[in-house]
């Protein structure tokens, strides 16, 4: 369950932040295998590369999250990343640098506008991702 | 007494939900290692199928991260915390792509990369996937294109509107002598197929602009910069800082090289290292001041070298460094480079945001259209034969300098090479009729100009330089 306020914060981050990629944590309930993201908190794409093609979260700030994410009571869910330009499916790269457990949010960004938002997570043999139902919940 | 190692959230279910575990060991390598034999599962997201430790897990040990101790070496104690933190990191395809396979023939003629660790089978399908986009195909592009192509570089990209001159010959590798007079993408492009028939050559026949740069760029992960000129290379600077795509620069003049790479996140772009061009006409082009011919081998190959080192993600690249090479010293500095953080084009805050005037911005204007004039007074080459079968006494100033001299002259001419004119000028006899001429007019205007300041009212510039004089008069002699 995505919350219609997570996504929308997703969404403006994604624009924002193109022709870059943008990244984020986010956080929530975990019920089981319903997994509800209540927050999206944006952070930076320290990658050195090419930025319009990767992200990279800092260790520092992926610390941040944890820390913050337990101070106020929430799970870490996964991350979510733009594709400007491209789809919103995961890369051979994504595969790659893929860790377990938790959901890959992936927004395409065509021309400026977040186009589709799709969710990943890794399969426990690393050989690939399986996609994960979205549902939108609406703000109460 | 065992040690600490806090657990990240994507690895707790592997650890029984629990966000620390108390091993005992030595050094990260036996605290890892008593990790995975308790928690089995941990070894396929932390180690590779290689055994190595994968390169987006950071360990810490307190704050410090292993990298910057002895990695796995690093010792630790009962009190060390040590803490997995995962590098979350992804993106859309760069040069995987599609990751294309490589066939049975490729495997075969990459062998010597394939067994290199660097590169191996991923980065020569990463090179068979990248794109790169050479500027100019002279002297710096031959080699770095020849290189590319056999290394494996998939698609590249060449941008270059000239023919071959026999005067491109003894540094323009690419071409041979049967090559003269053919356009420079045609022959080069024939070339780089025959070293690797797989490569996609893609070829931009024109002359790179404001209006056009970011078109042609945008389809490249990497340009090299093969540009003779200030206006290209400040046209290619900002556009690649503005796309985002690395400047693998070089440039050459006589026996001097230098090299970097620019416009990559956080490093400095080539304004950094020059904020303005320097005034027209003060640094000479090789076609004015001559270059060896071997040196845009050295500096050609280097950029092919970052190139492909980029592509694989390979070793440290020459961001941040400004490689100096001296041929005839025999000797290589490099100077330090930071970004300027005032930097009109990658700074914190870019008044350029959009490509600009090159020519204006080098000082550089267009030509004047036909029947302005000079502003100078000019004689043609064929006005001046006419001096001469008439048998007037001409009175022939050659601006040119010594070695310029003893290629090619015109009979009866006095030398002062231009640098000298201001101060011989009492070796000139200001009653007399005086033609200045150079190799094509540029300097002798400048001579003239200075001559007339100097009180010379009968003084004038031969038109085409001595060059013109040699196409239309007397081809006898050889050009340069």
């Amino acid at each position: 369950m995505l919350d219609d306020s997570a996504s929308r914060a997703i969404r403006r981050h994604s624009a924002a932040a193109y022709p870059e990629e943008c990244c984020g944590a986010i956080v929530g309930r975990a019920d089981g295998s319903v997994r509800t993201v209540t927050a999206a908190w944006p952070l930076t794409n320290t990658s050195a590369d090419d930025r319009q093609h990767r992200y990279t979260i800092a260790s520092d700030e992926y610390l941040m999250v944890e820390r913050r994410a337990r101070d106020e009571g929430l799970a870490l869910l996964g991350f979510y990343h733009s594709h400007p330009d491209a789809p919103a499916a995961p890369s051979q790269f994504d595969l790659l640098h893929a860790w377990p457990n938790v959901d890959y949010l992936i927004v395409s960004v065509v021309r400026a506008a977040a186009a589709d938002v799709t969710c990943w997570r890794l399969r426990d043999d690393r050989a690939g991702f399986a996609r994960e139902e979205i549902q939108w919940r609406p703000a109460s | 007494m065992a040690t600490r190692i806090l657990i990240p959230t994507p690895l707790r279910p592997y650890t029984d939900g629990s966000d620390t575990v108390e091993l005992e060991g030595a050094t990260i390598g036996d605290l890892l290692k008593a990790l995975i034999a308790r928690h089995g599962d941990l070894r396929r997201h932390l180690y590779s199928d290689e055994g190595k430790l994968r390169n987006f897990v950071n360990i810490y040990v307190n704050d410090e991260d292993i990298r910057h101790l002895q990695r796995e070496s690093t010792p630790v104690t009962p009190k060390d915390t040590v803490t997995i933190v995962p590098s979350v990191a992804g993106g859309s395809t760069l040069v995987e792509r599609d990751s294309p396979e490589l066939t049975r023939e490729e495997i075969q003629r990459y062998s010597r990369h394939l067994i290199m660790p660097e590169v191996g089978v991923d980065g020569q399908r990463r090179l068979k996937a990248a794109r790169v986009l050479c500027v100019g195909a002279g002297g710096l592009g031959s080699p770095a294109t020849m290189y590319l192509a056999a290394a494996g570089v998939g698609t590249l990209g060449l941008v270059d509107f000239d023919t071959v001159d026999a005067s491109n010959l003894h540094r323009q590798i690419i071409y041979g002598v049967p090559d003269v007079g053919r356009r420079k993408l045609d022959a080069s492009k024939e070339r780089l197929q025959t070293i690797n028939p797989a490569l996609n050559v893609v070829t931009h026949e024109v002359a790179l602009t404001s209006k056009n740069a970011l078109e042609i760029l945008r389809d490249y992960d990497i340009v090299v910069d093969g540009t003779d000129n200030f206006q290209t290379r400040y046209l290619v600077n900002d556009a690649c800082v503005l796309l985002g795509k690395p400047n693998v620069y070089g440039s050459i003049f006589r026996f001097d090289g230098q090299a970097a790479v620019f416009a990559m996140p956080g490093g400095p772009c080539y304004r950094c290292l020059y904020p303005e061009p320097p005034p027209p006409g003060l640094v000479p082009s090789c076609a004015e001041g001559g270059v060896l011919g071997v040196l845009p081998g050295i500096i050609g190959v280097i950029q092919a070298t970052e190139a492909v080192k980029l592509i694989l993600g390979a070793g440290q690249p020459l961001v941040g460094r400004l490689l100096l090479y001296d041929a005839l010293s025999m000797k290589f500095r490099e100077l330090k480079l930071r970004r300027d953080a005032d930097c009109p084009v990658c700074g914190d805050h870019p008044t350029i945001k959009t490509l600009i005037d090159y020519d204006a911005f080098c000082g550089i204007t267009p030509p004047k259209p036909a029947g302005t004039g000079s502003s100078v007074p000019e004689i043609t080459v064929e006005e001046l034969k006419a001096k001469y079968d008439r048998g007037e006494d001409v009175y022939l100033l050659d601006v040119r300098e010594p070695n310029e001299y003893q290629i090619c002259r015109i009979a009866g001419s006095k030398l002062i090479p231009l640098g000298q004119v201001a101060s011989r000028v009492d070796e000139l006899d200001p009653s007399r009729e005086l033609i200045v001429h150079c190799k094509v007019g540029g300097r002798s205007a400048k001579a003239v100009a200075l001559l007339q300041d100097r009180g010379f009212k009968n003084v004038f510039n031969l038109k085409g330089g001595i060059l013109e004089w040699i196409d239309r008069v007397d081809p006898s002699q050889p050009k340069y």
